[in-house]
C-alpha cells in the first residue's frame, strides 16, 4: 500500500489511477489513504463544471485545461457521467472532448459513473480530488453530471463553482433559480454563437441582483466553447473567484463549511458501511420470512442492528415519548 | 366504399377470427422491419384517403410518387454504377476499365480513408491506412493517373468524397481540362453531404458553419460553371446503415435537404435553379414491400416539400432522384453465397422503387472489400432484373397495391412526424448538436441487435439455418500494403518537381478568401489544384481558419 | 453495495469511422453492468493507451472494420507492453478476415470477434476474462 502510495505522490499516473479505482469501490485501505495524504492536500484551486445535459460542459472544460497548461499549471479532471440505476453500468464520454490533451503529461483525466450517488457527483469524488491535489495538480476541474436542480453536491467540493447555461432555455431558468442558480460563483453563458444569448444574460443579471451577500457578485461571461471565444475572460474570473474565497472572511467560512460537511460526508459513509456489513451478516431467509409475515418488523430490526454497533445509546426514545403522547402502540 | 365490400369484408374477418382460435398464426403481430404494424389484409378500404391526383399522380409529375420520368425503364435502365477503388490511383484504373468493359455505364469512386479527411499519404494520421479501403489520392498528378484513359465528356463519375469534396471536385476539372473536355460537359456527382457525415459516416473535418459554407460555395459555383454536375448526393445510406429504421432514413435525409436548401437560400441562390441539381442516395433493405413503398414516400414528400415550404414551381427541382445501393449492413459473413439471393431482392425493391441508378452490394460484402469475381456477380444481378424479369417493361407497376399505398401514407406520417420534431428544435444543425437523430439511430440500431440474439428477428445462416463454415479458404482481395510506401515517393517526387511557390501563393489565396465568407473558394482551389498543391496542404489550410470538429456522443 | 467494476475502454483506432458496432458493443456491456470509457472516433494508439491507463481499465476493446486491424493491434499491444501494462487485457472484433485472427492472438490480443457475434457472447468472453485477471493479481 505504502509503495503505491509513494508512486503517486511521486506523480506516477497508474498509481493514481489504481488508487482512485480503489476509492470508488469502497476499498477499506481507502481511509487509510485519505489519512495519509491530507496533510498534503489544499493547495489546489478546486473547480466545479455544472449545468444541464449538453450545454456544453465537456467542450468548455477542454478549453479551460487548454488555457490553464498555457499559464504552465498542471490539471487533473473529474468527470462525471450517470450510472444506469437498472445495471449499475455507466458510459463514460466526456472525455471524448478532451482527448487531444491525452499526450500531455501535466493533464490527468478521470472519468466516474455515479454509481448510484444523486448529488451530481460520484462516489469517490471527494477523495479522487483530495488525491490529484496531493499529488500536486495545480488545477483540479471537476465536471458533474448534466444536472436538474436539486444535484448540488459540487459546492461541498469545489472552491469555485461554475454554472454552465445556454440559450434557448427559457422559463427553465426560472425553474433553476431555486437550484443549481444559487450555487454559482461564476457564469457562463455558452453558445453565445446562437440567438437568445443576451436575454439568458440579461435574466441571469437581473436574479443576481436579487442576491443579498453583495460580498462577491457571480460574473457572467458570454463563451463560445467550441471556438475558445470568451473562455479567457471566464479562466480569468474563476482564479478571481479563487483568490477572494482564500482571501476574505467569506472565504474561512466557506473554509469550515466545507470542513465540516465533510466530516459528516465520511461519518455517515463510515456508519452506513458498517450498519451494512451487519445487516447483511444477520440477514436471512428466516428473517425475511418473519418479516414478510409480519412477525417483526423493520423498525425493530434496524435498531437491533444499531444497539449492535452502539449499546450504550438509547433506541427507544421514539418509543417513550410515543407513550407519552398518549398514542396507544400495538402489542 | 360500397356496402357490399363492407359486409363481405366484415364476415371475412369474422371467419378469420374463428378459424384463429384453432389455427395460430406465426406471431401475434406483425410488423416491417422498420416497425411499422402490418395488417392481415390490406384492401380498397385501407386506401380510401388516398386522393389518385393529389397523392400518386402521373409519372414524371407532381407529385412524382410513381417515378420522375414519364415511361421510366421503358426509355433507358437505370444506370448501373458499382462502387469501386483501392489501393492506388493506377489499381484502380485497371479495375474502372475492366467495369466499363463488362457494361458498368457509370464510374464511382472510392476513396480512402486519408484522402476522405483530408490528410496526404505521408501524414501521420495515414499510416496503416493508405489505400486500404478505397484509392489513395494526394494531387492532381494521382487524379490524372485514376481517369487515365478514361474520357470525362463520355462517362458520368460518381465521387464518394464529402468534407474534401471541393478540392476533388477541382482535381476533376482540372483532368478534364487536360483532356480538353470544357467544365460544362463534365456530368457527375460529388456527395458533398456533411451533416450525414455527423450524425452517420464520420469523414468530417470542419464544424458545421465553415463546412455549409464549402457547399454552398459548390453549389453557386456549379450553377454558372459546371451546369451538369449534380453538386450533392443527400444521403440516407449511411444513415440507414448505421442502424436507422426505413422512415427515420427518408426523414432524416429529408431534413438534411431542407438544411441545405435553407443555407443556398440564405446566400441568396434559387431553389428553382440550384434545386435540379441535389440528388439523393438511398438504402435498399430486405423488408420488400416496405421499401419499395419508402422510394415512393420520399419522392412525393420532396416534391411537396420543395412546393410548399420552399415555393419551388420547377417540376425539375421539385423531382427527388435517387441513386440506391443495396443494404451492406444486411449482409452476412456467414454463408456468404446466401448474400446474393438478399441483393437480388434489394435490388429489385430499388427498381421497383423507381430509381435512377444502382449499386449491387457484392456476396463478400462482410468479409473484405468485394473481390472481381463477386463484383462481377453484383452486377449481373442488376443486368438480369433489368433483362429478364420483365418489371421494367411497365412504369410503377406495385402502385395501386393497397399495401404498398397504405405502407407509402404511413412512412409518409412517420417521417413528417420526425420532421416536425426537427422543425421544434430549430432546424438539423442544433437537432445533431443536440444528439436527437444520432440518439434515435442508435436506439434502432442496438433494438434491432437485441432482436436478431433474442430471434425475434431471423437472419438465415447467423441465429437459424446455421452450418459449420470455414471461410479462410475464401478468395479474398488483398490490398498491397506497398501503397502507402509508394505514395508517400510519388509525393516527395512531386514536391521537388512543381512550382514551389505558385503552390505558396495559391495556399495563401486561399487562406485569406476562407476567413472572408462573402468569397466563393472554389475558383481558388481550382487554382491550387492546378498548381499541383495537394489535398492534404488545402486541407491544412482550411483547418488552420476553419478549426476542426469534434463528434457529440449520445449513447 | 461497493464492488470492484468491471472498467473498459472501447475506442476506435485511425480514420475508421464505422462505428455502429463499437456503440452496440459498449451499450451491451453497460448494459451488463460495466462502466465502459467511449473514446469516440480517429484515436491514434498512443491515445487509447493513455486512455486506458489514466482510466485504470481492466480491458479495452478495439473496433476496426476499416482493413487496419493487424497493424493497430500490434501497436496498441506493443505500448501497452512498453508501459508495463501487459497485464491489461486486449480484445475487440470488427470486419476482420479469420486468417489474419491467429496473428492478431499471437501478438497478444485475447479474443477477436467478427460480424454476426452476439454481444452476449462478448460480455461472457470479458467477464471470465477479468475475473481471472483479478484472481491472479490476489
Ligand atoms: C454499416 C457499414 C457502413 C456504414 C457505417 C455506419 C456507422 N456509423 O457505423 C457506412 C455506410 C457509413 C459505411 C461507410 C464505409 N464503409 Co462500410 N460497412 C458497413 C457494413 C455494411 C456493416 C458494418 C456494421 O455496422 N455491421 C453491424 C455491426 C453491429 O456489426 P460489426 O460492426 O461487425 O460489429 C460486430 C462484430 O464485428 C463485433 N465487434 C465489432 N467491434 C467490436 C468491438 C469490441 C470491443 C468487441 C468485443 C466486438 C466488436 O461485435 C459486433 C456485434 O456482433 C460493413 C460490411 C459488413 N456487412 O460487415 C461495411 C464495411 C465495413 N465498409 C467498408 C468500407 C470500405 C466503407 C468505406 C470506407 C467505403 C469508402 N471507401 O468510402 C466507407 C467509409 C466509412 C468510414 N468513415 O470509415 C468495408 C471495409 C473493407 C475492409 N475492411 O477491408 C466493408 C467490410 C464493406 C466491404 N466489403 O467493402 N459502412
Ligand atoms: N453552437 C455551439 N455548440 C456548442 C458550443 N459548445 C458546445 N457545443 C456543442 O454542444 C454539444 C454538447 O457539448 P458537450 O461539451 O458535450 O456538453 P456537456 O454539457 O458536456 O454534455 P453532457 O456531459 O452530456 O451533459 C456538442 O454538440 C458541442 O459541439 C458552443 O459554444 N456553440
Ligand atoms: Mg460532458
Amino acid at each position: 500500500m505504502d509503495i503505491l502510495i509513494n508512486k503517486a505522490l511521486a506523480g506516477d499516473m497508474r498509481a493514481i489511477a489504481r488508487i482512485i479505482s480503489l476509492i470508488e469501490n469502497g476499498d477499506p485501505i481507502a481511509d487509510a489513504v485519505m489519512r495519509r495524504i491530507y496533510p498534503l492536500t489544499g493547495k489546489a484551486m478546486v473547480i466545479g463544471i455544472t449545468g444541464s445535459p449538453g450545454a456544453g460542459k465537456s467542450t468548455l472544460t477542454d478549453k479551460l485545461i487548454e488555457s490553464f497548461r498555457k499559464k504552465g499549471k498542471t490539471v487533473g479532471i473529474i468527470a462525471v457521467d450517470p450510472s444506469s440505476p437498472f445495471s449499475g453500468g455507466a458510459i463514460l464520454a466526456d472525455r471524448i472532448r478532451m482527448q487531444r490533451h491525452t499526450g500531455d503529461e501535466g493533464v490527468y483525466i478521470r472519468s466516474m459513473g455515479t454509481r448510484g450517488s444523486l448529488g451530481g457527483l460520484s462516489r469517490g469524488t471527494r477523495e479522487a480530488v483530495l488525491l490529484l491535489d496531493a499529488c500536486g495538480k495545480d488545477v483540479i476541474i471537476i465536471e458533474t453530471v448534466g444536472v436538474g436542480q436539486s444535484e448540488v453536491d459540487i459546492i461541498k467540493i469545489a472552491d469555485t463553482v461554475c454554472v454552465v447555461l445556454v440559450p434557448g432555455m427559457g422559463d427553465d431558468i426560472q425553474i433553476m433559480k431555486a437550484g443549481i442558480m444559487e450555487i454559482a460563483n461564476v457564469f457562463a453563458i455558452n453558445k453565445a454563437d446562437k440567438p437568445g444569448v443576451d436575454r439568458v444574460a440579461a435574466e441571469v443579471r437581473l436574479m443576481l441582483e436579487l442576491v443579498r451577500d453583495k460580498s462577491w457578485t457571480p460574473p457572467v461571461h458570454l463563451t463560445v466553447a467550441e471556438n475558445g471565444t470568451g473562455v479567457e475572460e471566464f479562466a480569468e474570473s474563476i482564479v478571481k473567484h479563487h483568490e477572494f474565497i482564500k482571501n476574505s472572511p467569506e472565504g474561512a467560512r466557506f473554509e469550515f463549511r466545507r470542513l465540516s460537511s465533510e466530516v459528516e460526508d465520511i461519518l455517515l459513509k463510515n456508519l452506513t458501511r458498517k450498519a451494512e456489513k451487519v445487516w447483511r451478516s444477520q440477514k436471512s431467509g428466516k428473517l425475511m420470512e418473519d418479516l414478510a409475515a409480519r412477525k417483526t418488523n423493520p423498525y425493530t430490526v434496524a435498531s437491533d442492528i444499531l444497539r449492535k454497533l452502539f449499546p450504550q445509546a438509547d433506541y427507544d426514545e421514539g418509543i417513550k415519548e410515543a407513550n407519552t403522547s398518549h398514542v396507544t402502540p400495538d402489542n | 366504399m360500397n356496402t357490399e365490400y363492407k359486409e363481405a369484408r366484415a364476415k371475412f374477418e369474422a371467419g378469420v377470427a374463428k378459424s384463429l382460435q384453432k389455427h395460430k398464426e406465426r406471431k401475434e403481430s406483425f410488423s416491417t422491419g422498420g416497425g411499422l404494424p402490418l395488417g392481415r389484409l390490406y384492401g380498397p378500404d385501407d386506401v380510401e384517403s388516398v386522393d389518385y391526383m393529389r397523392d400518386i399522380g402521373f409519372p414524371g409529375e407532381y407529385p412524382f410518387t410513381r417515378g420522375v420520368q414519364p415511361t421510366m425503364y421503358r426509355g433507358r435502365f437505370w444506370t448501373m454504377r458499382q462502387y469501386a477503388g483501392f489501393a492506388s490511383a493506377e489499381e484502380s484504373n485497371e479495375r474502372y476499365r475492366y467495369l466499363l468493359s463488362q457494361g458498368t455505364t457509370g464510374l464511382s469512386v472510392a476513396f480512402d480513408l486519408p484522402t476522405q479527411i483530408g490528410y496526404d499519404s505521408d501524414d501521420p494520421m495515414a499510416q496503416g491506412e493508405c489505400g486500404k479501403v478505397g484509392v489513395a489520392i494526394d494531387s492532381l498528378q494521382d487524379m490524372e493517373i485514376l481517369f487515365d484513359q478514361i474520357p470525362l465528356d463520355k462517362v458520368s463519375t460518381s465521387m464518394t468524397i464529402n468534407a474534401p469534396a471541393s478540392v476533388l471536385l477541382a482535381m476533376y476539372i482540372c483532368v478534364g481540362e487536360k483532356q480538353g473536355v470544357p467544365m460544362d460537359v463534365l456530368s457527375g456527382t460529388i456527395q458533398n453531404d456533411i451533416l450525414k457525415e455527423y450524425i452517420a459516416r464520420g469523414t468530417y473535418i470542419f464544424p458545421p458553419k465553415p463546412s455549409m459554407r464549402l457547399i454552398t460555395d459548390i453549389f453557386e459555383f456549379c450553377s454558372e460553371n459546371v451546369p451538369k454536375w449534380n453538386t450533392i448526393s443527400i444521403s440516407g445510406y449511411h444513415i440507414r446503415e448505421a442502424g436507422s429504421t426505413a422512415a427515420q432514413e427518408v426523414a432524416f435525409t429529408l431534413a438534411d435537404g431542407i438544411a441545405y436548401v435553407e443555407a443556398a437560400a440564405r446566400k441568396g441562390l434559387d431553389p428553382n435553379v440550384f434545386g435540379e441539381r441535389l440528388s439523393f442516395f438511398f438504402n435498399a433493405h430486405n423488408d420488400f414491400l416496405e421499401e419499395v413503398a419508402k422510394f415512393r414516400a420520399a419522392r412525393r414528400m420532396w416534391a411537396r416539400i420543395m412546393k410548399d415550404r420552399f415555393g419551388v414551381t420547377n417540376p425539375k427541382a421539385q423531382m427527388l432522384r435517387f441513386h440506391t445501393q443495396t443494404g451492406g449492413s444486411t449482409l452476412t459473413a456467414q454463408q456468404p453465397e446466401n448474400n446474393i439471393v438478399r441483393v437480388t431482392m434489394q435490388a429489385l425493391a430499388a427498381v421497383l422503387g423507381g430509381t435512377q441508378s444502382l449499386h449491387t452490394n457484392s456476396m463478400d460484402e462482410a468479409l473484405a472489400l468485394p473481390s472481381e469475381k463477386s463484383v462481377g456477380i453484383a452486377l449481373k444481378t442488376q443486368q438480369i432484373i433489368a433483362y429478364e424479369s420483365g418489371v421494367t417493361n411497365t412504369v410503377d407497376p406495385l402502385a395501386g397495391s393497397y399495401v404498398v399505398e397504405s405502407l407509402t401514407n404511413e412512412i409518409e406520417k412517420k417521417a413528417f412526424e420526425y420532421i416536425g420534431q426537427i422543425d421544434d428544435m430549430g432546424g438539423m444543425l442544433t437537432a445533431i448538436e443536440k444528439g436527437y437523430v444520432q440518439k434515435h439511430i442508435q436506439d434502432a440500431a442496438y433494438d434491432y441487435q437485441r432482436s436478431v440474439e433474442a430471434k425475434e428477428s431471423i437472419v438465415v445462416g447467423v441465429n437459424k439455418f446455421q452450418v459449420r463454415e470455414d471461410n479462410r479458404e475464401m478468395n479474398l482481395l488483398t490490398v498491397d500494403a506497398s501503397v502507402g510506401e509508394r505514395q508517400i515517393a510519388k509525393l516527395r517526387k512531386l514536391k521537388e518537381a512543381r512550382d514551389n511557390l505558385a503552390v505558396k501563393n495559391a495556399l495563401e489565396d486561399i487562406r485569406a478568401a476562407a476567413a472572408d465568407d462573402s468569397r466563393n473558394l472554389m475558383p481558388l482551389i481550382i487554382n491550387a489544384v492546378r498548381s499541383y498543391a495537394t489535398e492534404g496542404e488545402i486541407c491544412g489550410v482550411l483547418r488552420n481558419v476553419f478549426g476542426e470538429y469534434t463528434e457529440n456522443i449520445v449513447l | 453495495m461497493d464492488e470492484r467494476k468491471i472498467r473498459v475502454v472501447v475506442a476506435k483506432p485511425g480514420l475508421d469511422g464505422h462505428d455502429r458496432g463499437a456503440k452496440v458493443v459498449a451499450r451491451a456491456l453497460r448494459d451488463a453492468g460495466m462502466e465502459v470509457v467511449y473514446t469516440g472516433l480517429r484515436q491514434t494508439p498512443e491515445q487509447i493507451v493513455e486512455t486506458v491507463l489514466q482510466e485504470d481499465a481492466d480491458a479495452v476493446g478495439i473496433s476496426i472494420l476499416s482493413g487496419a486491424h493487424t497493424f493497430y493491434f500490434t501497436k496498441i499491444i506493443g505500448l501497452l507492453k512498453e508501459k508495463d501494462a501487459g497485464d491489461i487485457i486486449v480484445f475487440g472484433g470488427g470486419v476482420i478476415p479469420d486468417k489474419d485472427i491467429p496473428g492478431l492472438l499471437e501478438a497478444g490480443a485475447g479474443a477477436v470477434f467478427g460480424p454476426g457475434t452476439p454481444t452476449s457472447v462478448c460480455v461472457e468472453w470479458l467477464e471470465k476474462a477479468v475475473a481471472d485477471k483479478r484472481a491472479k493479481e490476489q
